[in-house]
């Protein structure tokens, strides 16, 4: 239901913004340049630029959407959260000769992340004590509790009371309401229910917020950021895992290009070495690698050297089709201009071959690095001792979702940075790519 | 020249074919598609061996490409990677010439064919016509005894090509060089065909040669009075319903035998 609600949400922003924005920012919604002039542009892709102003209003929305649902303190509008705060409700206990006697619960609902908070001391936060109230008087007395959000408890209500529950004393009523074994009462601060056997138990109100145990708050990942940074998790700052992860991928992405592009300029320039290379690198292609992380953890251990030659072997494959193609795409008029006008097999290699078969190897090498990186994550959470799939997967064993959470952000942000990089690296080492 | 097929048949491309070419002659070739021309040229450039016969130049036989030979292509084969300069050098550099000493050349070759401001601009930025001017130039840069060119202007728009026909008739004469032109246009071949090869497909043979006035005409003219002139209109037809039979006959054949 949550879930439905998420969406909708998500849908309406969508739509809401839209409408919001047409009329606040109108520049951004004008068509700029030559585009002025169009007077249709539905169906003509390339008129089409992406609205900043639309992104924006995304990435704000996802952002929202995580506070409004979590229990963040950060002021924005959010989804009605958990009870949290002291409650109180009567039951009604009768005996077996039919007389009843009225006593209170007074519940204490304290935050469920308690001991993750901190003091103004610095000392971790600490279950409070349970309320102080009179006994009462009559056979049933007045009892305590205290519970956590999101959790429930059963009252034991006949703990201090002068006839235990084996001596016939049955609660009848919650608040004046009767009540059956099986059956719940709902007040505005939670639900009190009863066991088959005549106990009850009671829930704080949830809301629609989210546990920190299921999704943290962005401020609490935030600070988890720093400390990991600080701190460091299983010996390692957050920057030493990231470096790890990253180490790996460019020597194993280095080791894959500097071995798979002479093989594919050989398959692209003689048979022998087609013929040769063509089973080996048809065979390991489709092989996913994560396929290998079984053969290679026995060959290699979990250590470096493991997981430098599974990102070889990701990146091997990739980067020989990519040089093969690009020998294939030169246009045989290229290389026959270049014969024509003097050129030695050596300078056709050099001079024509490899320059022009630069746009498919920075291709394949997107590709590669992508694959890569994707690939070391899953590697490390299978076995490693440090980086950030390891961090990832040993922050889930003990439940630290924030954690996981700045994990997934970085590994994100780190894949986005390399792809952009690529971009930047290609648009400039080979300005003619496309405009040929 | 035969070429076998991989299903055991073979086809005859060209038959026959015996040429003397002078130095410094400025011949085209003409015929329907399938005629062989461009497996002409591409003997005569060595990149092709005959399966028959040989091809002599200055005295030896051509066994492979050579700077002797150079070619200009229709299109694409300018290498995109190096701007205009290092393109037109690109002969040069091969051989090891210094950039000092081949400077003055490429400098000259690039005023010649109206470059000298593009020097430094990248081959993707050139309109088509630019890049064919490129291409004459860098063939140029090489010194070579023939040019050889396959349909050199084909790719490019009406009014542009007419303009190029005049630098290539204009280079012809500066230069002496022979040059032998691959062309789908009659009209082309007709004004830069000192001599005219038609030819003839299945197998592939010289059909008719021609020797025309036009080419030397046009030199440094404007190349609409050339079509004035008397004989023009009538060669051109004639030519015209010469390819247009064969390529009747062509289709002829493909209907009975399917």
């Amino acid at each position: 239901m949550t879930g439905l609600l998420v969406l909708g949400l998500y849908v309406g922003a969508f739509f809401g913004s839209f409408f919001v924005a047409k009329r606040v920012f109108k520049s951004a919604f004008e068509k700029k340049g030559f585009n002025k002039l169009k007077t249709v542009t539905f169906g003509d892709e390339s008129a089409i630029t992406a609205n900043r102003v639309a992104s924006v209003v995304s990435v704000i929305t996802v952002f929202w959407l995580w506070v409004a649902f979590t229990n963040s303190s950060i002021p924005l509008p959010k989804m009605p959260g958990p009870f949290l705060g002291d409650v109180e409700f009567t039951y009604t206990a009768q005996l077996e000769d039919g007389t009843t006697d009225d006593a209170t619960v007074s519940v204490r609902v304290y935050r469920e992340d308690i001991q993750q908070t901190v003091d103004a001391d610095g000392n971790p936060g600490r279950e409070p004590a349970p309320a102080e109230v009179e006994p009462g008087d009559g056979f049933a007395k007045n009892d305590t509790l205290t519970v956590a959000r999101y959790a429930f408890k059963v009252v034991n209500v006949w703990q201090n009371d002068e006839v235990s529950k084996k001596e016939g004393s049955k609660v009848i009523a919650i608040n004046g309401q009767p009540i059956e074994p099986g059956s719940e009462i709902k007040i505005p601060e939670g639900t009190i229910s009863m066991t088959d056997k005549g106990t009850p138990t009671f829930a704080p109100a949830t809301g629609l917020r989210m546990a920190r145990l299921y999704l943290p708050a962005p401020e609490v990942v935030l600070q988890r950021f720093f400390w990991l940074n600080k701190e460091g998790y299983q010996g390692y700052t957050l920057f030493e895992h990231t470096r790890f992860s990253l180490q790996r991928v460019l020597l194993g992405f280095f080791f894959g290009a500097l071995i798979g592009i002479p093989i594919g300029y050989a398959m692209g320039l003689t048979g022998w070495a087609r013929g040769w290379f063509d089973p080996i690198v048809e065979f390991m292609r489709p092989i996913p690698p994560l396929a290998l992380i079984p053969l290679i953890i026995i060959w290699f251990g979990i250590g470096e050297l493991g997981k430098v030659v599974l990102l070889f072997l990701a990146a091997l494959w990739i980067m020989i089709i990519a040089a093969r193609s690009g020998v294939s795409g030169v246009a045989i008029s290229k290389v026959h201009a270049a014969y024509s006008l003097g050129a030695s097999k050596w300078q056709i290699l050099s001079k024509v071959i490899v320059p022009n078969s630069l746009p498919d190897i920075f291709t394949g090498a997107r590709v590669a690095m992508g694959v890569c990186w994707g690939t070391v994550v899953a590697a490390e959470l299978v076995a490693a001792n440090v980086g950030l799939g390891k961090m990832i997967v040993t922050a889930s064993k003990f439940q630290l979702t924030d954690i996981i959470i700045v994990g997934i952000i970085v590994i994100g942000v780190i894949g986005f940075a390399i792809e952009v990089g690529m971009r930047k690296l290609e648009s400039w080492l080979i300005p003619w790519k496309g405009k040929v | 020249m035969r070429f076998d097929l991989p299903n055991g048949g073979h086809v005859q491309a060209l038959k026959n074919v015996t040429l003397d070419i002078k130095s410094g002659e400025l011949m085209s070739v003409l015929g329907p598609s399938g005629c062989g021309k461009t497996t002409l040229l591409n003997i005569v450039a060595g990149f092709l061996a005959p399966t028959e016969g040989q091809i002599e130049l200055n005295g030896h036989l051509v066994t492979g490409p050579s700077p002797e030979r150079g070619m200009v292509f229709q299109q694409g084969a300018l290498f995109e990677w190096m701007n205009v300069r290092d393109n037109v050098s690109f002969g040069p550099d091969m051989k090891g010439v210094s950039r000092a000493e081949s400077k003055e050349k490429v400098e000259h070759l690039l005023e010649v064919v109206g470059l000298q401001d593009f020097k430094e601009k990248a081959i993707y930025e050139l309109s088509g016509g630019m890049q064919q001017r490129v291409a004459l130039a860098r063939c140029l840069a090489n010194d070579p005894d023939v040019i050889l060119m396959d349909e050199p202007l084909g790719a490019l728009d009406a009014l542009t090509r007419e303009k190029m026909q005049s630098l290539v008739l204009d280079l012809w004469k500066d230069t002496g060089k022979t040059i032998i032109l691959i062309t789908h246009s009659v009209e082309e071949a007709l004004l830069l065909g000192e001599r005219l090869l038609v030819m003839a497909p299945r197998p592939g043979r010289v059909h008719k040669e021609y020797r025309l006035p036009f080419a030397d005409l046009g030199v440094g003219n404007d190349l609409r009075e050339v079509k004035k002139h008397k004989d023009y209109a009538g060669t051109r037809e004639e030519i015209l319903e010469m390819i247009w039979n064969m390529e009747e006959e062509i289709m002829g054949r493909t209907e009975e035998s399917a």
